[in-house]
């Protein structure tokens, strides 16, 4: 059996899984609950001069049956009085010596901030984290992601923080920035031990058509809230790479947030670099419980795989995203149809016609042995090879598992980069590829 | 003894329940969403009215249901019926790609159903006509399915159609005929009140050729159409006893309980159907749902040549019917002027796939009541009546061209079951449809299309991928084909 174990800059706990700073994370009954699931960290929900709330709070992107595919959310840091968080955490503590329980934190002036560090470590926690993310209400007060948003700002209150830190101190940052290295970098050079990312994107889901109200309504009007959940994984893998793969940020260490929902997508974020990961949406769908899934599939997979532990994992995809310059512009993959698996919903034809290269046709089914039960004469799909550009999109839409797979096609031409493309032409060794007709 | 009704109001209204109900709006979302949209789909293909059906199960799923039944309504005006009554498992759900993924069809026709419904119980009125009508007319003979597809057509490419129709209802067998527990009568009575809105006047009660002459319409009309289905006398068993008042053609049991309260419908407590085919199997079942002990199918060949449906037979099965194979009935036996049983002998099926009598096997058994369901009677010699010119095939179909349904007299069209030899309520739609536009061709020289599956045909490279055939569209398909040559 793999060791789940992780050490993301000192804070240890005996897998990557983290309950993320979020409703799941509000008291110390959660807090019990959620390590008696099997979680290995526990973020508390963001503390800070107590807040009120709306009703209602959350909205959501449903794919059909499909629920939450994206969650969004007006709620802002937690509700509960300083002290009693704080309180609450040492017991926790208490309790659950090996397992990470981090204070995320928000303040506004430097006396503040240096309150709360002592606070916290007095409570015991493992470390903190500075929420410098959350997109609404707490940005309108000067704090959450108008401080994320700002490198200089970053720089400076980490800096108050550093001076009273006797922990280590996660900087938490918001993915709603043009580009969110410079915010890292900042975090770094301020001195912080450890960045987490992402915190919810700037979000509207829907307007109600009876209202004319966006959701979530409160009495009339609604706000822009945070999305989080599935869909924000992509989006949250892209900016944890980003981060990875910067010269300047190697060696921060990364705690990646983000629509993790099972073994897979927490695999994604720590072959891209994460050293653990924190989950809030797929908790307030399905509860604790689903960690359960997510160890066994992490550990299973990393069997499978030979690897010893979690950090065999780490990072291995890192070197494999270059920039778009250093891509083999002489390799070529092509679609090929198992027509034992095919349906024959022509959706690939339809797809590659109107939507990609017309590298499709539809062809009479006879000679193919499609085997009974088909509508006779129905026409059947077909790659014309030497059409097909290779992009994927039929193998994305086919319905069925594995029926187009794409196949290297050998081209006999030696590797050529964009770069080595450019060079090539401006040195006259070679001739521009004709334009595609 | 004479006939009797055995059950009460309740008890036979919960015993013809609707075997397929209506889905609730969950059940419909989530059927509707495991649609894949596919391109040129084969379930289209596979309906006799070309619904395009992943349109409208789109349209289910984005909840827009009056859309949805626009798309059905205008391919196939008795889309509510056909819902319910369609054997859908060899048509439009047999041909679901999802059978090719080892999973369920998607249930086209509960969706079809559900979509309907909603326009009918809300009062949407969705099919339209021209608001200005191209001053040409076409008398319809027959309010039967065909009749009616044609009339709906016809209203909506803007003519003045009147239907003639000799039963107190419109609607044909769809109104009296359909079992049951399939559909009530009056879903067949809301599509002919819709149709009416489109402009279509219905005539009920008035029988071409008695109340109103051929050379009337003639002279009326600019076009005729026949939709006068098949007669409603099965073929004659030709044995003794045949003329007992207990022994009754399937159709007029049906009939009676569509027109009588279904408690007061009256059998014995054992049935015998003679006959294997799909009207047979409605009998059987309705008479053991009204409260037969044994209600059983008479059937001279063996199991495997039934003409039914497997899927009605396996229902029939599930409502307790009982099937005997390989039995002739001889004889009608009674008792004071009623049935007492049959004489029944053994056949077996011989190399040529004849049933044979074996000698010597006769044997009794006691019936009250026998329903004959056997092969329903063409119509000719009311055609011949009315059209003498008209030309008639050897197996008592009407003559005409499979495409536009015209027969050797240009300005007469016809369709469904008495140009088809009995279908399905589809069948007599979708050719009813045709034979529409086969009408407006030849009245205007216009061909009509659509609404079908909006896709391409024929493109050919370098525009596009290629194509082997046109994609849909049968009239296009025609269009297409004349152009190649
Ligand atoms: C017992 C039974 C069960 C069936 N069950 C199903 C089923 O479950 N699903 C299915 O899809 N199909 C079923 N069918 C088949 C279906 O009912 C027919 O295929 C369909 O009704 C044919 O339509 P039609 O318009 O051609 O004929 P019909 O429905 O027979 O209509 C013909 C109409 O013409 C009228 N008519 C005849 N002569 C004249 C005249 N001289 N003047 C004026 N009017 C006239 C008749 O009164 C009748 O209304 C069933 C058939 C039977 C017999
Ligand atoms: C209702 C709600 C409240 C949240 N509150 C906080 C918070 O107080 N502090 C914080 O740092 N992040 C907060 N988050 C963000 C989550 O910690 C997490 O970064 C985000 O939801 C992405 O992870 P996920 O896709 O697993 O949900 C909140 C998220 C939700 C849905
Ligand atoms: S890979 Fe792209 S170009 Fe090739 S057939 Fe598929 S959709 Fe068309
Ligand atoms: S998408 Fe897949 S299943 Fe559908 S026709 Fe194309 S290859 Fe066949
Ligand atoms: S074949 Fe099945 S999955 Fe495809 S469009 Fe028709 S109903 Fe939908």
């Amino acid at each position: 059996m793999a060791d789940l174990s992780i050490n993301l800059a000192g804070i240890k706990s005996p897998n990557p899984f983290w309950v993320a700073s979020a409703p799941p994370a509000n008291t110390a009954y959660q807090c019990h609950n959620a390590f008696a699931a099997g979680w290995g960290g526990f973020v508390w929900k963001t503390i800070g001069t107590p807040i009120v709330n709306v009703s209602s709070r959350y909205s959501a992107l449903n794919l059909g049956q499909m629920r939450m595919a994206g969650l969004n959310n007006i709620e802002l840091i937690s509700d509960r009085a300083p002290e009693t968080n704080f309180r609450e955490i040492k017991e926790c503590k208490k309790e659950w010596p090996n397992h990470a329980i981090i204070a995320s934190l928000m303040t506004d002036t430097r006396d503040n901030w240096h309150d709360f560090m002592k606070r916290a470590r007095d409570a015991g926690a493992d470390g903190v984290e500075l929420n410098f993310g959350c997109p609404h209400g707490m940005c309108e007060r000067g704090m959450g992601s108008a401080v994320g948003q700002n490198p200089e700002v970053i720089e400076t209150i980490v800096g108050w923080v550093m001076e009273a830190a006797e922990i280590p101190v996660i900087v938490k940052l918001t993915p709603n920035v043009t580009s969110v290295v410079p915010a890292a970098r900042a975090a770094k050079r301020a001195g912080a031990d450890a960045v987490s990312l992402i915190n919810t994107i700037n979000s509207i889901t829907q307007v109600n058509m009876e209202t004319m109200c966006p959701e979530p309504y409160v009495a009339g009007l609604s706000t822009h809230g945070g999305y989080c959940g599935p869909a924000v994984k992509p989006i949250a893998l892209n900016m944890l790479h980003e981060i990875a793969s910067d010269p300047q940020c190697e060696g921060l260490p990364i705690s990646g947030i983000g629509g993790i929902s099972n073994w897979k997508d927490a695999a994604d974020f720590i072959a891209l670099g994460a050293t653990g990961v924190q989950v809030c949406t797929a908790i307030m769908h399905y509860g604790f419980r689903i960690v359960e899934e997510m160890k066994d599939g992490l550990s299973d997979f990393l069997d499978s795989k030979g690897m010893k532990s979690v950090n065999d994992l780490r990072g291995l995809a890192v070197k494999k995203v270059t920039k778009w310059e250093n891509l083999n512009l002489n390799y070529k993959r092509i679609a090929t149809i198992d027509y034992d698996k095919c349906i024959n919903c022509n959706l690939c034809y339809i797809a590659c016609e109107d939507g990609a290269h017309q590298a499709i046709a539809l062809i009479s089914p006879d000679g193919h042995d499609l085997g009974p039960g088909r509508l006779p004469g129905k026409l059947i799909p077909k790659i014309l090879e030497d059409v097909c550009v290779g992009c994927n999109l039929c193998a994305l839409v086919c319905p069925v598992d594995d029926c187009i797979v794409m196949v290297d096609v050998p081209t006999g031409k030696k590797h050529m980069s964009w770069k080595q493309y450019q060079e090539g032409l401006a040195a006259g060794k070679l001739k521009p590829i004709p334009a595609h007709p | 003894m004479p006939l009797k009704s055995f059950l009460t109001a309740k008890v036979a209204a919960e015993n013809m329940h609707e075997k397929k109900p209506k889905f609730r709006p969950q059940e419909a979302l989530v059927e509707a969403e495991r649609c894949l949209y596919c391109f040129d789909a084969p379930c289209i293909a596979a309906c006799p009215t070309g619904i395009d059906i992943p349109s409208f199960i789109k349209k289910i799923a984005e909840k827009n249901l009056t859309s949805s039944a626009r798309v059905i309504l205008e391919s196939n005006p008795l889309g509510a019926s056909c819902a319910r009554v369609c054997p859908v498992e060899v048509l439009c759900e047999g041909a679901c790609v999802m059978l090719d993924r080892d999973e369920k069809p998607l249930q086209i026709g509960r969706l079809q159903r559900y979509a309907t419904d909603h326009v009918f119980e809300n009062n949407i009125q969705v099919l339209r006509a021209p608001a200005k009508k191209n001053g040409k007319s076409v008398a319809v003979i027959g309010g039967g399915p065909a009749g009616l597809g044609c009339a709906a057509e016809l209203a909506q490419l803007g003519y003045s159609v009147t239907v003639f129709e000799k039963d107190e209802e419109a609607g044909g067998l769809n109104t009296y005929g359909i079992a049951y527990y399939k559909m009530r009568p009056d879903v067949s009575i809301e599509e002919v009140e819709m149709i009416k809105k489109i402009g279509v006047k219905i005539k009920t009660g008035v029988e071409v050729g008695k109340k109103i002459k051929v050379a009337e319409l003639e002279k009326k009309f600019d076009a005729i159409f026949i939709g006068v289905g098949l007669s409603s006398n099965a073929l004659r068993l030709n044995i003794p006893g045949e003329n007992l008042p207990e022994v009754v053609e399937a159709l007029d049991f049906i009939r009676e309980l569509h027109v009588e309260p279904l408690h007061k419908v009256k059998l014995a407590r054992r049935v015998a159907v003679i006959g294997c085919g799909n009207t047979a199997i409605d009998a059987v079942a309705q008479a053991k749902r009204l409260g037969a002990e044994e209600a059983i199918i008479l059937y001279r060949r063996r199991e495997q040549d039934m003409p039914a449906y497997p899927h009605e037979y396996a229902s029939a099965k599930g409502d307790g019917a009982e099937f005997w194979f390989n039995v002739l009935p001889v004889e009608v036996l009674e008792k004071d002027g009623h049935v007492t049983g049959l004489k029944l002998v053994r056949t077996k099926v011989n190399d040529q796939g004849k049933a044979e009598i074996i000698p010597g096997s006769e044997f009794v058994e006691p019936f009250g009541m026998v329903i004959k369901a056997l092969t329903q009677a063409p119509r000719t010699d009311v055609l011949k009546r009315l059209f003498p010119k008209l030309k008639i095939n050897k197996d008592g179909t009407v003559a005409r061209n499979e495409v536009t349904g015209q027969t050797n007299l240009k300005h007469v069209f016809t369709a469904g079951d008495c140009a088809n030899g009995g279908r399905e309520v589809v069948n007599a739609v979708g050719e009813g449809r045709k034979a529409a536009r086969g009408i407006h061709k030849w009245l205007t020289g216009e061909a009509a299309v659509g609404p079908i599956q909006k896709t391409r045909y024929g493109v050919k490279k370098p525009y596009g991928s290629g194509l082997d055939h046109p994609v849909r569209a049968p009239e296009l398909e025609e269009e297409y084909y004349a152009k190649q040559k």
